[in-house]
């Protein structure tokens, strides 16, 4: 059984390493990717499934 | 309450929001616009039993839009799709404020780069050449002088779209190396701060020094009345300071409208998403009240 404590595994999408994520990730998240440093969304949780993010677009902001 | 949250990216100001919520017992419906559709009497997402949906879109155009369908749909959204179109265009948001007779820097708009370098020679130099649409000071420019000036209007007017040949030139405002930036709710600040550089672009994003900065009574008459000029909401309202840090004078340069408080809170001591969770809470109860006002109103005259 997985507890919210409980570090979440996931396939880093460029390496294929596997990475430790927060225990409190959210679908929709950037994470940087502790290997390659790119910024990674989740896309799912259940499974874990991280592709890289979009990229920064012009009408971004607050 | 059943709190719908409008995202495509969920940065550390959406997980400190929805951490907020959720431990307050709030139902959350997490919708990624990317995802959805929106006809002209409906949508794929989730929206039909929501109390409330707070937009936090990071990208402009899908803000302007998604919250232009919901609201249609007849689901309370914030901010209201009015706030947004005012905040997302800098030269609408100029307007704004001067229409409210709040002080905003000396702004003109010119369609052609000759307009532009007259509004730009009458303003003298440095003044300043924004895009109407953007943020976190991208693709602003101080012009220090008449060749710069024509460099940079015939690099918009050659390679930017359409929006990059509304020209919009301000004056540039001799801050005190900071600008302020105040959150509110309907008006009432919840927590502000100054942002320092050494560079004239003091922004947080740009990487300027966040410290905590106490209203003051004009300061926060200002945020009132800039909130009321964009239609109110939980806003970003930014100021800089002019004739010095301590004069107690401010312009007022823009009102941003799906604001990031991510460094406010922890610049100061207040618990920021603790305090939108609150406001939030109070605009959900308002818009039930109102539903349930509407159903009474139904009931008396059938
Ligand atoms: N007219 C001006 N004169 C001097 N400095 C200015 C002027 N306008 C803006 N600045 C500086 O540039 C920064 C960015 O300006 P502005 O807020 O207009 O841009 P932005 O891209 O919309 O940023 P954000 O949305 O993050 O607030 C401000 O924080 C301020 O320090």
């Amino acid at each position: 059984m997985t507890t919210e404590t409980d570090p979440v595994l996931a396939e880093e999408p460029i390496t294929g390493e596997e990475i430790e994520l927060p225990a409190d990730v959210e679908v929709g998240e950037i994470i940087d990717s502790p290997v390659t440093g790119t910024e990674l969304e989740v896309i799912s949780l259940d499974p874990v499934v991280l592709e890289e993010a979009p990229e920064l677009e012009e009408d971004w902001g607050e | 309450m059943y709190i719908g949250v409008l995202y495509s990216r969920i940065r550390r100001d959406e997980k400190l929001l929805l951490a907020e919520l959720r431990e307050r017992g709030h139902e959350i419906e997490k919708i990624d616009v990317r995802r959805e559709r929106f006809s002209l009497d409906s949508t794929t997402a989730n929206v039909g039993d929501l109390d409330l949906v707070v937009d936090r879109c990071l990208s402009t155009s899908r803000s302007l839009y998604a919250t232009r369908f919901l609201a249609s749909y007849g689901v309370t959204v914030v901010n209201a799709p009015e706030t947004a179109e005012v905040c997302a265009d800098k030269a609408k948001n100029s307007l704004a404020l001067a229409e409210a007779g709040v002080p905003t820097p000396a702004t003109e708009v010119a369609f052609t780069k000759e307009a532009a370098m007259e509004a730009i020679e009458s303003f003298g130099y440095p003044c300043v050449l924004k895009p109407v649409v953007g943020s976190w000071g991208r693709l602003m420019a101080k012009i220090d002088s008449r060749n710069a000036a024509e460099a940079i209007l015939e690099h918009k007017e050659t390679l930017g779209h359409y929006e990059h040949k509304v020209f919009y030139v301000q004056e540039f405002v001799d801050k005190p190396g900071r600008d302020v930036r105040v959150v509110a709710v309907d008006g009432e600040p919840v927590a502000a701060m100054t942002r320092s550089s050494d560079h004239w672009l003091t922004n947080a994003a740009k990487g300027g020094e966040t410290e905590s900065f106490a209203v003051d009574d004009r300061a926060r008459d200002l945020v009132e009345r800039a909130s009321e000029a964009v239609g109110g909401g939980l806003l970003g309202v930014d100021l800089m300071e002019v004739g010095g840090a301590d004069s107690g004078e401010y312009t007022v340069h823009e009102v941003n409208h799906t604001v990031e408080f991510k460094a406010l809170n922890e610049a100061t001591d207040v618990d920021v998403p603790a305090r939108v969770a609150d406001w939030l809470e109070r605009r959900a109860a308002a818009a039930a009240s109102d539903d349930s006002a509407a159903d009474d109103v139904d009931e008396v005259t059938i």
